[in-house]
């Protein structure tokens, strides 16, 4: 089974002032993985992943999404081609009810008649389908995680970007959110910046390590435990 | 639900349908007034309330549907119907033109573009006044005043020509808010950042809100200058940009039958506070300072929150 490429990078880069967030990052995301970013505080990961979703743009390199170049496309569009970034700290619309936040993510594909219909499956898929009327901003903080999780999954993503996305969640609901992700591919491809690295052995199909800003290791979760300089920067010398 | 929503909004009209055969004279010119003013009102509410965009300079959306028919009926001997179509649209157009350049900024910055854009306009009329008449004003003769067969400077056309506009303008209104389109305006107003990720263009989706805006500002100056034949400068001065603000604000930003009763309340406010006192704008600031201190999110702001959640 040939691997495809969904998406590579080639020498990002963005410094902000002397800081060097992300210093030549050379990434490849193949389609249909589940791939974990791992690293410090401050190693850069998620200057990087805004770098791919198109928050911040970046001062040098190039990005290619399904054979396109997208380094020069503005974010919004990129979520059209279908990257979709669920943020690291919850933004859900906090006024507005459960059911309208995830329609903004439904309605661009569905007409008006479907838009219940698919409102319902995407918060079936988290299990938020009875709280649809409830004001976003009342739901607890797990609830509001699987929200954010619900809002992304409703873009029918090819490629979901989750942004520590089992930061605060209960250990039961890390459980859901496990069977969740796994549940995704090979359909949609994940790439996930996690701390906690029982969730990252458990789903990532590859881990890319970065540190100051740059790559220090890549490959399978296996080979990625395994290397010495890995185990020096960030796994305490395992 | 949705039938008490239309019901709630068809029921307000049908009040104000029954009030032409019985409101007295004075009060049926009134009303008249307040549904046109209304109107812009609804227009502003739609960029401010819905969309989050503080502008104040929607004078100059106002006046330039005012003028656009004042001045096609009185200089180019256009019709009433004609001119009132094109003032409509002036409203629009002006809008577009100022938003293309004022959404490059937000927040404070926008709202000082905006002002900056309508005080240039106040004094390009003052500058033309060979043909606007400056502060004096255009007044447009009677009979030019005449749209099918109805004059609508005569008090019962009028009041019904009135109704017919703010009917239209609110169930579009109403339409508009509960419209995927509605719901995205309102996502600007709360999160731009997370609206911009969900896929939507911040820039075009301000852009649009404001087009409608300023058709409705238009709408609502061309309508003006039509029933009650006048256009003045005054009424493209910066006191025009924040009245309907407030309107909004008491009637509640972000509903669709606030700014109606916002307008009604003012007005009649102004009216007689004048009769008590010559200070009357201090009693209109003192029910301002009230507003904030006891109802900030105005009188169907704080209905919605207490208890009628189904309001749009």
């Amino acid at each position: 089974m040939a691997a495809m490429t969904l998406l590579e990078a080639r020498g990002l880069t963005r410094h902000f002032g002397g800081l060097k967030a992300v210093d030549d990052v050379d990434f490849d995301l193949e389609t249909g993985e589940i791939h974990a970013l791992i690293g410090p505080n401050g190693a850069g990961k998620t200057t990087f992943v805004s770098l791919l979703s198109g928050r911040i743009s970046p001062q040098a390199g190039s990005i290619r999404f399904q054979g396109k170049d997208i380094t020069g496309l503005p974010a919004h569009r990129r979520v059209r081609a279908g990257i979709a970034y669920t943020f690291q700290i919850t933004q859900i619309f906090a006024n507005l009810t459960v059911f309208d936040n995830v329609a903004l993510a439904v309605q661009p594909r569905s007409g008006v008649r479907r838009l219940r219909a698919g409102v319902d499956a995407a918060l079936a898929r988290v299990g938020l389908e009875d709280r649809a009327e409830q004001v976003a901003g009342t739901l607890s903080y797990g609830h509001q995680r699987l929200l954010e999780i619900a809002m992304g999954l409703a873009l029918q993503p090819k490629l979901l970007i989750l942004d520590e996305p089992t930061q605060g969640l209960a250990a039961g609901e890390i459980d859901g959110f496990k069977r969740l992700v796994a549940g995704l591919v090979p359909d949609t491809t994940a790439l996930l910046i996690e701390h906690n690295m029982e969730v990252v052995m458990d789903l990532a199909h590859r881990i890319t390590v970065l540190n100051f800003g740059q790559v220090l290791a890549s490959g399978t979760p296996e080979s990625v435990r395994g290397n010495p300089a890995v185990q020096a920067a960030y796994l305490g010398g395992g | 639900m949705k039938g008490r929503i239309w019901g709630a909004h068809l029921g307000l009209l049908a009040v104000l349908a029954l009030a032409h055969f019985l409101l007295p004279d004075y009060h049926h010119n009134n009303v008249a007034k307040v549904m046109v003013l209304a109107c812009y009102a609804m227009g502003y509410n739609i960029a401010f309330g819905y969309t989050g965009l503080l502008s104040l300079g929607h004078a100059l959306f106002f006046a330039s549907g005012l003028y656009a028919t004042a001045l096609s009926i009185n200089l180019l001997g256009w019709s009433a119907g004609p001119s009132l179509a094109l003032g409509l649209l002036a409203g629009a157009v002006m809008a577009v033109a100022v938003g293309l350049l004022a959404l490059r900024t937000a927040g404070v910055a926008f709202m000082i573009v905006t002002l900056m854009f309508a005080q240039a306009g106040y004094l390009t009329i003052l500058y033309l006044g060979q043909w606007t008449r400056g502060d004096e004003g255009i007044v447009i003769a009677q009979g030019l005043r005449v749209i099918a067969g109805f004059d609508l400077s005569a008090e019962g056309p009028r009041y019904l020509a009135a109704l017919a506009l703010f009917g239209a303008g609110l169930l579009a209104n109403l339409w508009l808010v509960r419209s995927p389109f509605g719901r995205v305006m309102v996502a600007m107003r709360e999160n731009e950042a997370r609206a911009r990720m969900l896929g939507y263009n911040p820039f075009r989706v301000k852009l649009a809100s404001l087009a409608i805006s300023g058709l409705y500002a238009g709408a609502a100056g061309a309508a003006y200058a039509v029933m009650f034949g006048y256009a003045g400068a005054s009424l493209a001065g910066v006191q025009y940009s924040i009245l309907p603000m407030l309107w909004v604000l008491l009637g509640g930003a972000g509903t669709v039958m606030g700014p109606f009763i916002g307008c009604l309340l003012m007005f009649y406010l102004v009216a007689y506070s004048a009769n008590v006192t010559s200070a009357s704008l201090l009693v209109v600031g003192l029910v301002l300072v009230a507003l904030v201190l006891f109802a900030p999110k105005g009188l169907l702001g704080s209905l919605r929150t207490r208890g009628v959640t189904w309001l749009p």
